[in-house]
């Protein structure tokens, strides 16, 4: 029998590997496999990215993006808590209001858009209004379903200590459902980004979103792929925060 | 019966109450409509057609890009979960180009392939490809061990393992990860067509509010959700009578 590798050559073998696919992707783009107004080489979006943040450039139009989709998604995630705490600690109220919820769940948040529009026009606070609607739904719902799974028990020995409802709901219940809560935040964290890009390329706020569309409209590829990974980067990066605060919020629950 | 009721009551309720609000103050409005005329728009939509070719366009390239995506994550995603080496080497790519909102590529498609079908579909397959991949993966690398033993034990042959063993097992965890890429193929699929694409049933809602008809534009709304709901459930009931106890409503 072998013995097992250590796992930092696994962990290098994978970066490898995505250098690979990387090099393979210069090497189609290099030799012109694919138009290079279709596909620049990873160097010239390379060089676009770092062009870009010398320049000064891509600073403005990644605050604008992020600070849209974060101030969105922290609307949406204390309403969502909020609303979906209430709801969830009430069986009465989950009787008369899940149906109309599970309704609305598959309906694509970007389909409110048109309505946003109708209602406040291609302005700033319709993108807004859209990231926070889009977005409440994931957060609300897996507080609802947070709040609503828990253990009988529980229920049980707060009775015993005589514990009020508010105290209950803190004590109790917030604790139990925050599992279910941070999967629906980090849910709701995507689907945030993904409203903030569609919203600018539709209302032309000044964003990423809007730059990757400019970029496409006059071929500059370099720059459309620099503002993509741009996208994927921010989408990485606030995902990993989040799980990072779920750790150090949840840690108590390994113990 | 008593709770199915009480989940018709609150909707009900606010649509009467929008409809007596609107009649007694006389609105008329770009953005608001009375949710009788948006069932007479619903109607109408669907006795002239259009919104059965609406939904056929977007059906159809939902359809396409979990069919392309869906497969390829599929395909992948055995792949991972059946080689430990594959799936320890991919983590960084997959890390990679996964968090890539799919909604970013819609410049990038447009450029290669214009407005229509393809475009569409290239966006709502990338949308697919990644839950796929990291569901199947999962639920192939799930698989009960011992079934595997007993298997080596049988003599049988790696294909006859994956085709027997492998397949079976994993399936009713594949398939809930097949109804969750269907609903992410709905939603993609309308966003690309809010966002960009001139057709479907995406594109009818910016029509009619670009033609400020509000009532065409809430029944759109109105049919999407319908549409979606309806979508799922006949998945919820297919995967209840495929694998009975098995399933694991996730």
């Amino acid at each position: 029998m072998k013995r097992p590798a250590p796992a930092w050559t696994w962990q290098a073998g994978s970066v490898l590997v995505a250098l690979a696919i990387v090099l393979l992707w210069e090497g189609v783009a290099g030799w012109r496999l694919v138009s290079p107004v279709f596909l620049p080489t990873p160097l010239a979006a390379l060089a676009s990215l770092r062009d870009g943040f010398v320049s000064g450039e891509l600073w403005p139009l990644i605050s604008g993006t992020v600070e849209r989709m974060l101030l969105g998604w922290v609307v949406a995630s204390l309403v969502g808590v909020a609303v979906g705490a209430l709801i969830g600690v009430s069986p009465a109220a989950r009787a008369w209001l899940q149906p109309t919820l599970e309704f609305i769940r598959p309906i694509p948040a970007s389909s409110v858009m048109p309505i946003a529009i109708a209602i406040f026009g291609l302005s700033p606070g319709m993108v807004l209004a859209v990231v926070a609607f889009g977005s409440v739904w994931p957060v609300l719902l897996a507080t609802v379903h947070g709040f609503s799974a828990i253990e009988p028990r529980l229920d049980e020995v707060s009775r015993v200590l005589r514990l009020s409802r508010p105290a209950f709901i803190w004590k109790m219940g917030l604790p139990n459902a925050l599992p279910d809560i941070f999967a629906g935040l980090r849910l709701s964290l995507t689907v945030s980004l993904i409203l903030a890009v569609v919203g600018e390329m539709l209302s032309s706020q000044h964003g990423l979103g809007l730059a990757i569309l400019l970029a496409a409209r006059s071929y500059r590829s370099a720059d459309l792929f620099a503002s993509v990974a741009l996208l994927g980067a921010i989408g990485y990066a606030s995902n990993a925060m989040l799980q990072a605060l779920e750790r150090r919020v949840l840690a108590w629950r390994l113990a | 019966m008593k709770i199915r009721g009480r989940g018709w009551a609150v909707p009900l309720a606010l649509l009467l109450a929008a409809e007596v609000i609107m009649r007694v103050n006389g609105t008329r409005s770009d953005a608001l409509a009375r949710p009788s005329d948006v069932a007479v728009a619903v109607w109408t939509a669907l006795t002239d057609g259009t919104i059965v070719a609406q939904s056929g366009q977007t059906l159809g390239a939902a359809a396409g890009g979990i069919v392309i995506g869906g497969g390829l994550g599929l395909a992948v995603g055995l792949w991972l979960g059946l080689s430990r080496i594959a799936a320890r080497l991919s983590v960084v790519s997959v890390e990679l180009f996964r968090p890539i909102p799919s909604v970013a590529l819609i410049p990038i498609a447009l450029l290669v392939y214009g407005f229509g079908y393809r475009m569409e579909i290239a966006i709502v397959s990338f949308a697919c490809f990644w839950p796929m991949l990291i569901l199947s993966q999962a639920a192939v690398a799930g698989v009960e061990p011992r079934l595997l033993e007993v298997a080596r034990i049988l003599g049988m042959g790696r294909l006859q393992q994956i085709g027997r063993i492998v397949l079976p097992a994993s399936s009713p965890r594949v398939f809930v990860a097949f109804r969750l890429v269907v609903g992410i193929a709905m939603v993609v699929a309308v966003t690309v067509e809010i966002a960009a694409n001139p057709r479907g049933l995406g594109y009818g809602m910016i029509l009619a509010q670009q033609n400020l008809r509000p009532e065409l534009m809430f029944a759109l709304l109105l049919w999407v959700g319908v549409l979606g709901w309806a979508i799922n459930a006949g998945l919820l009931a297919l995967q209840r009578s495929l694998f009975g106890r098995f399933a694991r409503t996730a």
